[in-house]
């Protein structure tokens, strides 16, 4: 027999279930949609041709690349000074006073919405550096948005490298830098490598921070150094669903553009979460 | 030989200590980059004042930036971002925490690692390209159903918004509820009670401040989420009458009239000062969020 709480408690998990499998379905939904949508678009052509026509025909190589170079400028910025800043946290720092300061500023640099990175990178990159609205320019401003990130990650994989490691270095005479270097870096790679691939795909996706700073709605030539600017995958989606005379009739390159931007980014996430996924997996055993 | 050897370590000494110092340096990176910011922001946007009284500016309710009669009052932009917010939170709380709840109580093994990947991936998906759907998916199927004119409103932007903060939250709530010990659980069962009310009267309660935390993060993100807002929210720079009116919410605001702006001039200037509004809100939830889950931290020692 069924008392009153036995009933409370099924209907509360199937509820539970419900909504889980809700959002659940309604992801596996919206990204079917895309694909469905835009997979005729997709061709070797779309990835390396020019946009034609007003951009009414044609490929998104111009985009692509524009991606490329930002992931990579915004990488060069950002894995450096943030795999140094999560050394020091870990493994230097012995003032709980710094640490907390300076977390502190990790925590909210993470928080500040990406639209007023984009006002930072233009008043400062674009404007007080006259760099421009440029590669530079863009690359800075994400870079700076994706520390946190790499920050984070780099600590997590630090952390999981078990402490015997650093005292065996230590005890066969090694200095501190040289534990870290030949000891304790190399075991937390793939605990980095997770935190750089899931900034690539941020750095790839981000639209708001490079609005004023480095994309162009439409540019005839390629970008030839970094003090030009560029056309991005997120934001040739923007302007292409949201302004100008085509908007229905570009849809296809809009569903195309979306996928390869979405594929780009998954990928580089999921790669990133199975190292992740391999290292908890190993910590445990 | 020996005295070599003793000059070879005392250098390295000296290598290891140059190295730590200038770690220490580059450490403070990211704290120099929010006073940059926070610098930038008021260098460009406070001489607003000096032509817009700041009450004037934040309650007066006309926001015509080029015209003759230039209006700066971001009352409806307040007002847009309130509404938004409060309706995405409502929607995305609930779905959130049963996701949280569902990973962490009732699925096992691999089921659990498959539901939290997904969630991940939502949380991967460019916001451009959520705000696309919006406009493709979300407002053809409200116009069909609700007999409106624009499916770019209120709703669609708070439904697309709520989409995006439910990895947030459930990510950061399901931390906290793995993290109460089996032991407490194990006292609720052993009192008689079943899953369902150890969950609800035990497990959620000992995991609240985690949750609170998990829920300012995702409201901190959805008050500053621009791509969406700005593709699916109709644009209108006018007070809301009903959810299915157009709304223009500070960032989307910010992001649409950059690009017009003279820099240096009166409009530049009202938008650099909304992004100093922007800034004050979503720093004072980040601080609450950081010393609500450094409380929660200590209470699990």
């Amino acid at each position: 027999m069924k008392t009153k709480s036995d009933i409370i408690q099924i209907t509360g998990f199937s509820i539970i279930r419900l909504l889980t499998f809700f959002i659940l379905i309604f992801l596996i939904f919206f990204l079917g949609y895309i694909f469905k949508n835009g997979v005729s678009a997709i061709s070797i052509e779309f990835l390396t041709e020019m946009p034609r026509n007003e951009m009414t025909e044609g490929g998104i190589f111009p985009a692509v690349l524009g991606t490329f170079y930002l992931m990579m400028g915004s990488s060069i910025v950002s894995i450096p000074i943030g795999v140094i800043t999560a050394i020091y946290l870990t493994e230097y720092a012995k003032n709980p006073m710094i640490v907390k300061i300076i977390r502190l500023g990790i925590n909210n640099l993470a928080g500040v919405p990406s639209v007023i990175f984009g006002l930072f990178g233009l008043s400062f990159f674009v404007i007080f550096l006259e760099f421009g609205t440029s590669i530079l320019a863009g690359s800075l401003t994400l870079g700076l948005l994706n520390l946190p990130v790499i920050i984070r990650s780099t600590e997590e994989a630090l952390q999981t490298v078990p402490d015997t490691y650093r005292e065996a270095s230590l005890s066969l005479g090694a200095t501190k830098w040289q534990t870290i270097y030949k000891a304790v870096l190399p075991s937390a790679l793939p605990g980095i490598m997770t935190g750089i691939m899931l900034s690539l795909g941020r750095a790839a996706g981000e639209t708001a921070p490079i609005m004023f700073t480095a994309a162009a709605f439409f540019s005839p030539d390629l970008p030839s150094s970094i003090f030009d600017e560029v056309m991005t995958l997120p934001y040739h989606i923007y302007v292409m669903a949201t302004a100008g005379t085509h908007i229905q009739a570009t849809r296809h390159i809009q569903y195309g553009t979306a996928i390869i931007l979405i594929s780009l980014v998954l990928v580089l996430n999921t790669t990133g979460l199975i190292l992740r996924y391999r290292i908890r997996k190993n910590m445990n055993r | 030989m020996l005295l070599r050897k003793k000059q070879n370590k005392s250098y390295s000494l000296i290598f290891d200590y140059l190295i730590e110092k200038s770690f220490l340096i580059i450490s403070i990176t990211s704290l120099l980059i929010l006073f940059a910011i926070m610098l930038f922001l008021i260098k460009e946007g406070i001489p607003l004042f000096k032509d817009v009284g700041i009450f004037d500016f934040i309650f007066g309710k006309e926001w015509y930036p080029v015209s003759d009669n230039i209006r700066l009052g971001i009352f409806p932009l307040i007002i847009s971002s309130i509404y938004i917010t409060i309706l995405a939170s409502i929607i995305a709380i609930p779905i959130s925490l049963a996701t949280a709840i569902y990973i962490a109580e009732i699925s096992k093994g691999k089921v659990k690692e498959i539901i939290k990947s997904l969630i991940e991936i939502i949380a991967s998906i460019p916001s451009v390209v959520i705000g696309f759907l919006g406009m493709v998916v979300v407002a053809p199927f409200l116009i069909k159903n609700f007999n409106i004119n624009s499916g770019l409103n209120l709703l669609n932007a708070s439904l697309l918004l709520a989409f995006t903060a439910i990895p947030t939250i459930t990510s950061i709530s399901e931390d906290a509820i793995s993290s109460i010990p089996m032991s407490l659980k194990e006292a609720s069962f052993a009192l008689g009670a079943n899953k369902w009310q150890t969950v609800v009267r035990i497990v959620i309660p000992a995991s609240l401040s985690g949750i609170w935390t998990a829920i300012i993060l995702g409201i901190s993100r959805i008050i500053g989420e621009t791509m969406i807002v700005l593709m699916v929210a109709g644009g209108a720079a006018v007070i809301p009458k009903s959810i299915f009116d157009p709304v223009r919410p500070l960032t989307s605001n910010v992001a649409a009239e950059m690009a017009e702006a003279a820099v240096g001039g009166i409009h530049y200037r009202a938008l650099f000062a909304i992004g100093i509004i922007l800034f004050i809100i979503t720093f004072i939830f980040n601080i609450t969020a950081d010393y609500l889950s450094n409380k929660y931290k200590f209470k699990n020692k």
